[in-house]
């Protein structure tokens, strides 16, 4: 199995001098393809740093990030915001789904920025809205959309096209248990098919959908649970599933 | 768990066979209690002295004898659907009992006590979820059962995350140093009452 993520002694630091915080203190984590994993800890412990360095979307003091065997280190500016949009899906609590835009167009948008044709995108975008069950709802505005239902397109834009890192900060904060479930089995299943997928939570039952759950505490990794039973299963279908 | 009003329940869909009626009650609780066929039979011998159940051959036994409920059997079967369960917790709850007592085991690492713990309890979150998870939809009673579990350990957990943030945010002063006096021991004596 190649790792998808990985992080090799990863610190950051903000700030200098008395106002220091040292956010991550030598983090090393490492993400299969097709396994999900739930990075948990109270608030201050550095999950949404860590998630935001796996992402590229901040640098870390010091340490390698590798996503799918590339360190970003050794990447132009360009080339890492490619990577982004091309390999990298997020997931935020807010969703962050563009009020503009309906429900298929905010899907297709990663892929327009990446200089595919709207026409091109379109058909993409649709089939990964009908996919996590949404086709009926790929010309509405955001607004006019649940909140389950939002989550379940910033998903959709997640994994369309060729994704294989999914990176999700508690992607379920702002709904009733019954929807974050149906959350949560979306990104189990889309790291089913192959993707590698990180959850930042301090939920535990959010957190017990992942294949492995990272403690973390003050910056560092402190403890991870065992693979559960049946688990390995999951990433290796075979004639009997 | 009450397997005499969980047969009442059973029961009052219509006359049923004692061997039919484990059979539901394990497909209905998601087969997470398993049930031996003498506590079905004694059960329905209790019910049946009781006037709650009636059965088809009072003299008769096996697993093809039938039974079915009294309207005495239905009240009660009212009344304990409605009847709060025992919600007060036990006197003793043995994972808060250790965390106070490691707080006065010099050379023990609360935090990492807690931990332990938390990893355990999440490392079982998985193993129900991963139930949930492959169980077909169908499987009402099954999801109803685990989530309970889960809700149950979800609570147990967030205590732990409360506590190593409480004993973290703590003067240097240990709890267990802290002088115990008449008005500590009487609430101490109401909450373990």
């Amino acid at each position: 199995m190649t790792a998808m993520l990985e992080l090799r002694q990863v610190s950051k630091v903000y700030g200098s001098g008395p106002a220091e915080v040292q956010a991550l203190r030598k983090v090393d984590l490492s993400v299969d393809g097709g396994e999900l994993v739930a990075v948990m800890g109270p608030s201050g412990s550095g999950k949404s740093t860590l998630l935001t360095i796996a992402g590229s979307l901040e640098e870390p003091t010091s340490g390698e990030v590798l996503v799918g065997g590339s360190a970003l280190s050794g990447m132009a500016r360009n080339q890492q915001a490619r990577l982004r949009r091309r390999a990298i899906g997020y997931v935020f609590q807010d969703f962050n789904l563009l009020a503009g835009l309906t429900a298929a167009e905010n899907v297709a948008l990663p892929l327009e920025l990446d200089g595919v044709s709207a026409k091109a995108a379109r058909p993409v975008g649709l089939a990964a809205l009908e996919e996590l069950g949404l086709a009926d709802r790929a010309a509405r505005y955001p607004d006019e959309l649940s909140g389950g239902e939002r989550q379940r397109v910033a998903i959709a834009r997640a994994v369309v096209g060729d994704r294989h890192l999914l990176l999700a900060d508690e992607p379920t904060g702002a709904l009733d248990s019954v929807n974050g479930e149906a959350v949560m089995r979306l990104l189990r299943a889309a790291c089913k098919r192959g993707v590698a997928g990180v959850v930042v939570t301090h939920d535990a039952q959010l957190a017990s959908w992942a294949d492995r759950v990272v403690f973390l505490r003050d910056g560092r990794v402190v403890d991870q649970t065992a693979r559960p039973p049946g688990a390995e299963s999951l990433l290796t279908p075979g004639p009997s599933r | 768990m009450s397997v005499r009003h969980a047969l009442l329940a059973l029961l009052s869909e219509g006359p049923k066979y004692g061997l039919r009626l484990r059979q539901e009650f394990e497909a209905r609780t998601g087969e997470v209690w398993p049930l031996n066929v003498g506590q079905v039979y004694t059960t329905l011998q209790r019910l049946e002295r009781d006037g709650l159940v009636e059965s088809d051959d009072p003299e008769g036994e096996g697993p093809h004898k039938g039974f079915r409920i009294t309207p005495a059997g239905g009240r009660e079967l009212a009344q304990w659907l409605r009847t709060p369960p025992e919600t007060v917790p036990p006197p003793r709850d043995e994972l808060v009992i250790k965390v106070l007592v490691a707080l006065s085991v010099p050379g023990v690492d609360v935090h990492e006590l807690i931990q332990v713990h938390r990893r355990h309890l999440v490392e079982l979150m998985q193993h129900y979820t991963y139930l949930k998870a492959e169980a077909s939809e169908h499987e009402v009673g099954l999801a109803l059962v685990v989530d309970a579990e889960l809700f149950r350990l979800e609570a147990v957990v967030r205590w732990l995350d409360a506590t190593d943030v409480r004993l973290t945010s703590l003067p240097t002063a240990s709890p267990s140093a802290a002088p115990v006096g008449p008005l500590r021991r009487r609430r101490r004596l109401e909450v373990g009452r």
